[in-house]
């Protein structure tokens, strides 16, 4: 058994508790809505792209807190990134957190903290939605 | 009560398991029928010309009496074997709905529907082009009957309601939701999953036209389960599947079809399924539904007692007519977190919507938490679950 403390670190559970980037956004160049049928949960995400770049991000959802830690992580991390980075960062952020392999981590910065995700494997589509939503939107 | 029988808890002893209602474990002597009849009793049923085979059917019929028994149904021959409570609603939905409903139809349901009791109605909707009726709940999780008394009409064709809620634990008043139907000629499925095992059932004085269960929540094993339907229906539907077993004469031309129960089981059976689902009628017969209901209610009214103490706490369904299934939020918790931390502390719950979105949105609720009973429970699991949210709160606050 793993530590209860890995998965719930005192960053997740401030995110978890008051998500940042936590509006709608009425001039967004891209929403996306995810879902997962599993647990019914449901999230819109909101993209500001100029330029090829994320200039801003938001989300609008509930869910638990490690989906709502990882979507609001992820909104900080995608401000400013190329869409070319937006792939590299989600490939580093899946691996991470399905296997607990560490790589790009200065990509990922305080998204680092969602690795103990990996040893719960009915949580990875909890820590993952957010980020399937945001390729699905940038693809389009 | 019944601990020991379960050898899952020999393997776990930490195991705190509260998801019956999902499935429960098995006892030892389901297990042991199905091994046994692998072992030393193995082949097909209505087949062969050698004793193996007799002595199979003949365990394997035995069964279909024990579970019309079980129910109380008049004729072995209204028990048609199925893989569980989906395949004999869609059973009904394919082969009794095409006869029953057409274009401009209503079918009622209730707002507290298992997908399983939705989704084949509204696919049948889809294709004659009929409509579903939703009878509303009032605030304790209950049908409210006023509300199901108007929506009966001379364009109804047929009720399809759950016995007792998979969330709510609501069980609901059946007998009367079938008389007041039956007044206007109207037939009810009765979706009876969450009460086999808990309640003793009666079809002949429900009155209902189909009343369907699975085995898996009731101690017997998965992939068995019952369609039981009145004679006279069963004798007007076409088959379900066609194949071996459920004809009488074949030809290239033309088929004739088997008499019932056959006409509905084409295919080899789950033959060592249906074994093992005699054994858990066996078992069940063996305690009594009077332990059990009283078994289920001491543990129902302290899981209550105990969870409304916590603060935050808001439990969902609170009729006073319940069954062993208590859902609930908390308020500084999604369920998600807490079934993970539940789980480390080996205690086993059901977290999400539960196979019942249309629910959750008619309670406004994301997701929801739930604990539900079966006879190896013990008064300290609770304890454990009591105990086990107070280390939830200590994380989230």
């Amino acid at each position: 058994m793993s530590d209860l403390r890995e998965l719930y670190q005192e960053l997740i559970i401030d995110h978890g508790r008051h998500p940042r980037n936590l509006k709608r956004m009425d001039d967004a160049s891209v929403s996306k809505e995810g879902f997962n049928p599993l647990c019914g949960d449901r999230l819109t995400l909101f993209l500001k792209i100029d330029n090829d770049k994320i200039i801003d991000a938001s989300f609008e959802g509930n869910g638990c807190a490690i989906s709502m830690a990882s979507a609001s992580l992820m909104t900080e991390c995608l401000k400013g990134k190329t869409i070319t980075e937006t792939q590299k960062i989600f490939d580093a952020f899946h691996l991470l957190v399905t296997t607990g392999t560490e790589i790009n981590m200065q990509l990922l910065g305080k998204l680092a903290v969602l690795k103990g995700v990996c040893e719960y494997p009915s949580r990875v589509k909890c820590a993952t939605l957010a980020w399937h939503t945001m390729i699905e939107a940038v693809e389009k | 009560m019944s601990k020991k029988d379960f050898p899952i808890f020999d393997k776990h002893p930490s195991l705190v398991f509260l998801d019956s209602a999902s499935t429960s474990q098995k006892p030892r002597s389901v297990i042991d029928a199905e091994l046994q009849f692998y072992n030393n009793d193995y082949a097909n049923v209505h087949r062969g010309i050698y004793q193996l085979s007799e002595n199979a059917t003949a365990v394997f019929e035995e069964t279909r009496r024990k579970a019309a028994d079980f129910i109380h149904a008049e004729y072995a021959h209204e028990i048609i074997f199925t893989k569980g409570t989906t395949e004999s609603i869609n059973l009904v939905a394919q082969c009794f709905g095409c006869l029953q409903i057409k274009s401009g139809d209503e079918i009622i349901l209730s707002a507290m529907e298992h997908h399983a009791n939705i989704i084949p109605w509204q696919q049948l909707c889809e294709r004659v082009g009929s409509t579903l009726k939703i009878i509303s709940l009032n605030k304790s999780g209950e049908l409210d009957l006023d509300a199901y008394e108007k929506l009966l009409t001379e364009k109804t064709k047929l009720v399809a309601v759950i016995h007792v809620s998979n969330v709510l634990g609501t069980i609901n008043p059946i007998k009367k939701i079938i008389a007041r139907a039956h007044a206007k000629n109207i037939p009810v499925l009765v979706d009876g999953a969450q009460a086999v095992g808990h309640l003793a059932i009666d079809v002949q004085d429900l009155d209902c036209d189909f009343y369907v269960f699975s085995a898996h929540k009731m101690y017997g094993p998965t992939g068995v389960g019952v369609l039981y339907g009145k004679t006279a229906h069963l004798d007007v539907m076409s088959p379900y599947q066609t194949g071996g077993n459920m004809i009488r004469r074949v030809t290239f031309e033309k088929t004739e079809f088997n008499v019932l129960p056959y006409k509905f089981e084409a295919g080899t059976p789950n033959i060592a399924g249906v074994i093992g689902f005699g054994a858990a009628i066996d078992y069940i017969n063996q305690i009594g539904f009077e332990k059990i209901q009283s078994h289920d209610n001491k543990l129902l009214s302290y899981a209550t007692s105990e969870l409304e103490k916590i603060s935050g706490l808001k439990i969902f369904g609170t009729s006073k007519n319940k069954s062993g299934v208590i859902s609930f939020t908390v308020d500084c918790a999604h369920a998600h977190d807490i079934a993970t931390i539940l789980d480390q502390l080996h205690i086993a719950v059901r977290a999400g919507h539960h196979c019942a979105m249309p629910l959750m949105d008619y309670l406004n609720v994301p997701a929801l938490t739930r604990v539900s009973f079966g006879i190896y429970n013990e008064l300290s699991d609770i304890d454990k679950l009591i105990l086990g949210l107070d280390k939830v709160r200590k994380i989230f606050t």
